[in-house]
């Protein structure tokens, strides 16, 4: 189980959390088609660290950086 | 080489002298390229693969390097459903093609797979529910395939063991069944597959993982392995889970995510229930094993992770819902859960095809659903690294649909391994 450190809320169980996405899957408005497909389709998806976006039940949108073997939380930062 | 064949006869033979004269059902191959296909990958997947190349294209200059003991993946850690019930004539006529394979496969290769058509079961707890079944029985009827919409009768007769009392937790107005799917015995697939790959000349190559690729340019010429590097004409990744990984390997990203899947086993008891029961609405789903066992599962874990174990709150609601729909469940002691890491594609359908580069080929993103495909997936993927092109069946899993706006959505999520 994880226990994430909100930064509004303190440490929380992993259940009040949902992963969103990753930090570089987030499409810009004026992206061009090829870079907006490769940005939403195309992932490292590594064995090991990772940056992702998580939201909070509370409302708060946090960047975490994991580690997806370990499962270790290395930071985490309101988004 | 190994026993010859399994029969009657030399079980016989093994009654008079105390089942000694089993040999190996494999060899232990060492690495010795090049060969003419390189399957990466001892999951069943990997090795029905090896088997049709050998079996069916006549190749068998064939190796399947494998990172650790083959089955040890997925194929050893799922719950063995095996059905064709899908809505998009897509999944429906690969799964289908699969399903039919399945029914001759312990005879194909000699080998009891324990394949038991005994019935899957969607159950439908609304007049939503049941409208949602109806359409899909629809689909899968005008596609040729077998489904019955049932109704709440028939449903107790068939699972007498579902709550029908009239405060039942999720009440069950009837079902969809198709009767010609079933369980199989997961870890058998993979040995009957290698076994019968091995008999043609295949190498099945353990505890050798790949760490790299041999490239020429534009072209993949083979793998480097914690074995050594071995050359091949062609190179097929077949490695569930670790597609992102190793395809990463080769500097190519994936519109696939890794997810954890649980599943859990009681203890063995005497039978209680013959039919695969599982509840799209709810999430969960259990049958029990020819050993006895209640085995099920639910949902997965909603986030990337390649860490092979899973978190208790999963576990607790596929729990919990079983037990409201089948409530003796709470009598028996859980004695195991474990993980898997499912390949979650974007779409929630499979990828075969040829990557960017030349040589080098993937099957993946089976995401929690590709037992049932093992035998399938082998045949039309040994269609493509022998012969270059997609099988029929195939074409529609190209990598590109995702750009083309082509994806195969079952569930319509879009892009969201976590929500599907
Ligand atoms: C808990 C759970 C329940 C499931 N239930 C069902 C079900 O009821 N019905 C259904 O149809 N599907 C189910 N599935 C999905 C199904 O198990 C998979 O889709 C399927 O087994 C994938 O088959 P495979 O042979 O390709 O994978 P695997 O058996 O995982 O084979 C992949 C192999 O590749 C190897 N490998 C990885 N990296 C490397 C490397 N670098 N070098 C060499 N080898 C490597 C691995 O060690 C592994 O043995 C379930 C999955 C899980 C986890
Ligand atoms: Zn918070």
């Amino acid at each position: 189980m994880l226990l994430i450190p909100c930064p509004h809320c303190g440490p929380r169980n992993q259940e009040e959390f949902a992963y969103e996405r990753t930090l570089d899957s987030v499409v810009r408005l004026n992206d061009a088609p090829e870079l907006a497909i490769a940005t939403l389709y195309a992932r490292a998806n590594p064995r090991g660290q990772e940056h992702e976006i998580w939201s909070h039940t509370c409302g708060q949108w946090l960047r975490l950086t994991r580690d997806r073997i370990s499962h270790a939380i290395h930071s985490v930062e309101p988004l | 080489m190994g026993a010859g064949r399994y029969n009657a006869l030399a079980l016989l033979r093994g009654a008079i002298t105390g089942h000694r004269h089993w040999g190996r059902a494999w060899r232990a191959a060492e690495p010795r390229g090049p060969y003419d296909v390189i399957i990466i990958g001892g999951g069943g997947h990997g090795l029905s693969t090896a088997y049709y190349l050998a079996k069916v294209h006549g190749i068998r200059r064939v190796a399947v390097v494998e990172k650790g003991y083959i089955g040890g993946g997925n194929t050893g850690r799922n719950t063995t459903i095996v059905r064709s019930n899908y809505r998009q004539a897509p999944l429906q006529s690969l799964f289908e093609y699969s399903l039919k394979l399945w029914h001759g496969l312990s005879d194909e290769l000699n080998y009891n797979v324990m394949f038991s058509p005994r019935g899957a079961l969607f159950l439908g707890h609304s007049d939503a529910d049941m409208a949602r079944l109806a359409e899909r029985g629809d689909a899968m009827i005008a596609n040729g395939l077998d489904a019955d919409l049932i109704g709440r009768d028939e449903v107790a007769r068939l699972v007498p063991l579902l709550d029908m009392s009239p405060d039942a937790r999720w009440p069950i107005e009837g079902g969809l069944i198709q009767r010609r799917g079933g369980t199989a015995r997961h870890d058998a697939v993979a040995w009957g597959f290698a076994r019968a790959a091995d008999s043609l000349g295949v190498d099945i190559i353990e505890n050798c993982e790949v760490t790299g690729f041999l490239r020429e340019g534009n072209r993949v010429t083979g793998v480097r392995t914690t074995r050594g590097d071995i050359a091949a004409g062609r190179t097929g990744i077949c490695v569930a889970g670790n597609s992102g990984h190793v395809a990463g390997l080769a500097g190519i990203k994936l519109p696939i995510e890794s997810h954890t899947l649980q599943a859990w086993v009681t203890e063995p008891v005497k039978p209680m229930i013959d039919t695969v029961v599982m509840s799209q609405t709810l999430h969960c789903y259990f049958s029990q094993s020819d050993k006895g066992g209640m085995v099920g599962g639910g949902d997965p874990d909603f986030f990337p992770s390649y860490a092979q174990r899973g978190a208790p709150i999963r576990l607790e609601d596929s729990i919990a819902q079983s037990i409201a729909l089948a409530p003796a469940l709470s009598r028996l002691r859980m004695v195991r859960s474990w993980a898997g890491v499912t390949d979650m594609s974007f779409d929630g359908s499979p990828i075969i095809d040829e990557l960017p580069l030349d040589g080098l080929y993937l099957n993946g993103g089976w995401c929690y659903g590709g037992f049932k495909a093992t035998p399938g997936s082998g045949s039309v993927y040994a269609h493509l690294l022998a012969t270059g092109q997609s099988h029929p069946l195939a074409a529609p899993f190209y990598l590109n649909r995702f750009a083309d706006g082509r994806t195969i959505d079952e569930v319509g999520s879009g892009p969201m391994p976590q929500s599907r």
